[in-house]
C-alpha cells in the first residue's frame, strides 16, 4: 500500500535527510515513526504527502508512483490523506465548523454535504458542542481534535501525524491517542512521527526508527527504545 | 462550477481587495488615469482625422488670374481645364463676384470695404473642383504652369497638417498609455503579491486539504481584474461625460466642427477600454501568481 525503495533525499542545500530507505506499511496499520530530531521523521512525512520528492529511489503510495506523478495530480492525492500536524493549522477566523468545513470547500464539495459530513465528525471527534466556537477559545487538545476532525472528513485512506502530541498535555495526550487507535480500528492506516515514549511502549504497535537519515529499526511490535 | 465556489472565489477576492485598500485604491487609479489618457487621444485621433477627411472633400482649388486678359482668353482657359478629365467643375469668379462674397463674410463690418468699388484690389478667379482628392496637388501645380495663371491656392498642408496632429496625438497617446500601463500592471502585481503573502498560512493549509492551484489562484485573479475592470470602468465614466459636455460646448461655439458622435465607434471604443481594464488586471495578477504561487 505504501512502499518506499532505496529512497534517498538530499535537499539543496545539500543536507542529506534520508538515505537509502526501503521500507513498506500494509493497509489498516498503525506506524510510529521515532528518532531524535533530526533523523529525517518529518522529511519521510513530507514526501509521503508529495511536499517533497525523493533525490533517488521510488515511493509508491495506493498504486501510484510518486516520482511520476504530474503536478496537477497532487491535489488529487492530498484528498486522500489526512494530515495532523503539532501546530494544528487552523484558521483563527473561521469556527471550529467552518475550519471542518473548508477541507470540503477548497475540493469543491456540495453545501448539502458539508452539513451532512461536518457535525458527524464533530461528534466523532467529541466536539459536537462547540461547533460554533473560534479556536482561539479552545484548550490545545480540543484544537487538535478539530484538526483531527477536518483530517477525516474526506474520508482518507491514510492519515499522517507528525507530532500530534507535542503541545498537549500528558492526560489530552492519551484523549487523543484513543481517539486515533479507534481510526485506525475503523481501517485506516495512521503513521505518526513522536517523541511521547511512554505511548509508544504502551500501545505496542509497529515502530520504525531512523537516525542520522537512517532505517536502524523496524519492529511489528515495538517500543520507543531498542530493547537490545 | 458550483455555486457555492463561485460565491467563495467572489468572497475571497472582494476580502483582499478591503484588507490592502489603500493599494487597491492606488492600482485603481493607475488604471483609470492610463485608459482616460488612451480613451481621450484615441477620441481626439477619431476628431481629427473625421474632420480631415470633411476637409478634404470640400478642397477646392483656386486659380487667380492675371489681371490684364480678356473675356475670351478666360472662356479658353476654362474650357482647358474642363477637358482635364479628372476635373467635375469649373466656375467664374469675377472681380465684382469676388468682393460681394468678400463683404458677406465681414457682415456687419463690411464698412470697411466700402470704397473698393472704384478700384477693386482682388483678381478675377476660376474656382475647381475635382473628383479625388489626391488629384488635387498635381493638378494645381498644373495649372500654375499656365500663361494666364497669376497664382494657385487650395488646401495646401491644412489636410497634412491636420493628419500630421493626428499621427502625433496617436504616438503620444500610445506611448504614454503603455507606460502608465506598465506601471499599472506591476502597481497590480505588487498588491496582488500583499494579499498572497497576508494569506500564506491560509494558502498552506489549502494545498495540504487538496486545493488544487487553480482553486487557490482565482480569488486572485479575480482580485486583479475587479480593480482592473473598476479603474477602467472610472475612466469609461469621465471619458464619456467628458466627451458628451465637450460635444455640446462645441456645437454652440463652434457649429461648424461636427465631433464623431457615430454609436458605432464610441461602443467599440468604450468595449476596448473595459477589455484593456481588464486585461492589465489579469496581467497582474498572473505575474505574482506565477511568481509566488508555484507547485
Amino acid at each position: 500500500m505504501i512502499q518506499l525503495y532505496n529512497v534517498t533525499k538530499t535537499y539543496d542545500n545539500g543536507v542529506k535527510a534520508l538515505s537509502d530507505v526501503t521500507l513498506r506499511i500494509q493497509k489498516g496499520e498503525f506506524v510510529f515513526l521515532v528518532g531524535p530530531s533530526g533523523a529525517g521523521k518529518s522529511t519521510l512525512t513530507k514526501l509521503l504527502y508529495r511536499e517533497e520528492l525523493p533525490s533517488r529511489g521510488q515511493i509508491v503510495l495506493d498504486g501510484k508512483s510518486l516520482l511520476r506523478m504530474r503536478p496537477g495530480e497532487v491535489p488529487y492525492l492530498r484528498r486522500k490523506i489526512g494530515m495532523i500536524f503539532q501546530d494544528f493549522r487552523l484558521l483563527p477566523q473561521k469556527t471550529v465548523f467552518e475550519n471542518v468545513a473548508f477541507a470540503l470547500e477548497v475540493i469543491g464539495a456540495s453545501r448539502r454535504d458539508i452539513k451532512k459530513s461536518v457535525p458527524t465528525v464533530l461528534s466523532m471527534v467529541g466536539l459536537a458542542a462547540k461547533a460554533s466556537v473560534f479556536p482561539n477559545h479552545l484548550s490545545g487538545g480540543e484544537q487538535q481534535r478539530v484538526s483531527i476532525a477536518r483530517a477525516l472528513v474526506n474520508n482518507p485512506f491514510l492519515i499522517i501525524a507528525d507530532e500530534p502530541t507535542g503541545n498537549l498535555d500528558p492526560e489530552t495526550s492519551w484523549d487523543l491517542m484513543n481517539l486515533l487507535v479507534d481510526i485506525n480500528l475503523r481501517g485506516t492506516t495512521i503513521i505518526m512521527a513522536t517523541h511521547a515514549w511512554d505511548i509508544v511502549d504502551a500501545l505496542k504497535k509497529r515502530v520504525i526508527e531512523l537516525t542520522g537519515g537512517k532505517l536502524v529499526r523496524d519492529e511489528k511490535v515495538g517500543a520507543y527504545r531498542c530493547e537490545a | 462550477m458550483r455555486l457555492s465556489t463561485i460565491k467563495y472565489y467572489f468572497r475571497e477576492a472582494l476580502q483582499s481587495v478591503i484588507r490592502n485598500s489603500w493599494l487597491s485604491v492606488a492600482s485603481v487609479g493607475v488604471v483609470a488615469v492610463s485608459l482616460l489618457i488612451l480613451g481621450s487621444s484615441l477620441l481626439l485621433v477619431l476628431n481629427a482625422n473625421s474632420i480631415a477627411a470633411n476637409l478634404e472633400s470640400s478642397v477646392e482649388i483656386t486659380v487667380f488670374l492675371k489681371d490684364k486678359i480678356n473675356s475670351d482668353q478666360i472662356q479658353a482657359l476654362e474650357n482647358k481645364i474642363k477637358a482635364q478629365p479628372e476635373v467635375t467643375e469649373v466656375k467664374f469668379v469675377s472681380k465684382a463676384q469676388a468682393l460681394e462674397e468678400m463683404k458677406k463674410n465681414f457682415g456687419d463690418k463690411q464698412d470697411i470695404l466700402t470704397g473698393l468699388e472704384e478700384k477693386n484690389p482682388l483678381p478675377d478667379a476660376l474656382r475647381i473642383k475635382t473628383s479625388v482628392v489626391e488629384q488635387v496637388e498635381p493638378l494645381a501645380h498644373q495649372l500654375e504652369s499656365f500663361a494666364q495663371v497669376d497664382q494657385v491656392r487650395y488646401g495646401q498642408g491644412v489636410v497634412e497638417k491636420l493628419l500630421a496632429l493626428s499621427k502625433w496625438v496617436r504616438t503620444a497617446g500610445l506611448v504614454t498609455m503603455v507606460l502608465l500601463g506598465v506601471a499599472a500592471v506591476f502597481l497590480i502585481a505588487t498588491t496582488i503579491r500583499l494579499s498572497v503573502s497576508a494569506r500564506r498560512k491560509e494558502i498552506g493549509i489549502m494545498k495540504m486539504l487538496g486545493a488544487t492551484n487553480w482553486f487557490v489562484r482565482f480569488p486572485f485573479l479575480l482580485e486583479g481584474m475587479f480593480l482592473g475592470l473598476t479603474g477602467s470602468l472610472l475612466a469609461v465614466i469621465a471619458v464619456y461625460f467628458g466627451y458628451l459636455s465637450l460635444i455640446g460646448r462645441i456645437e454652440i461655439s463652434l457649429p461648424f466642427i461636427q465631433l464623431v458622435s457615430d454609436r458605432n465607434v464610441l461602443v467599440p471604443l468604450v468595449e476596448a477600454l473595459l477589455g484593456l481594464g481588464l486585461g492589465i488586471g489579469m496581467a497582474g495578477s498572473m505575474i505574482s501568481l506565477r511568481k509566488f504561487l508555484n507547485a
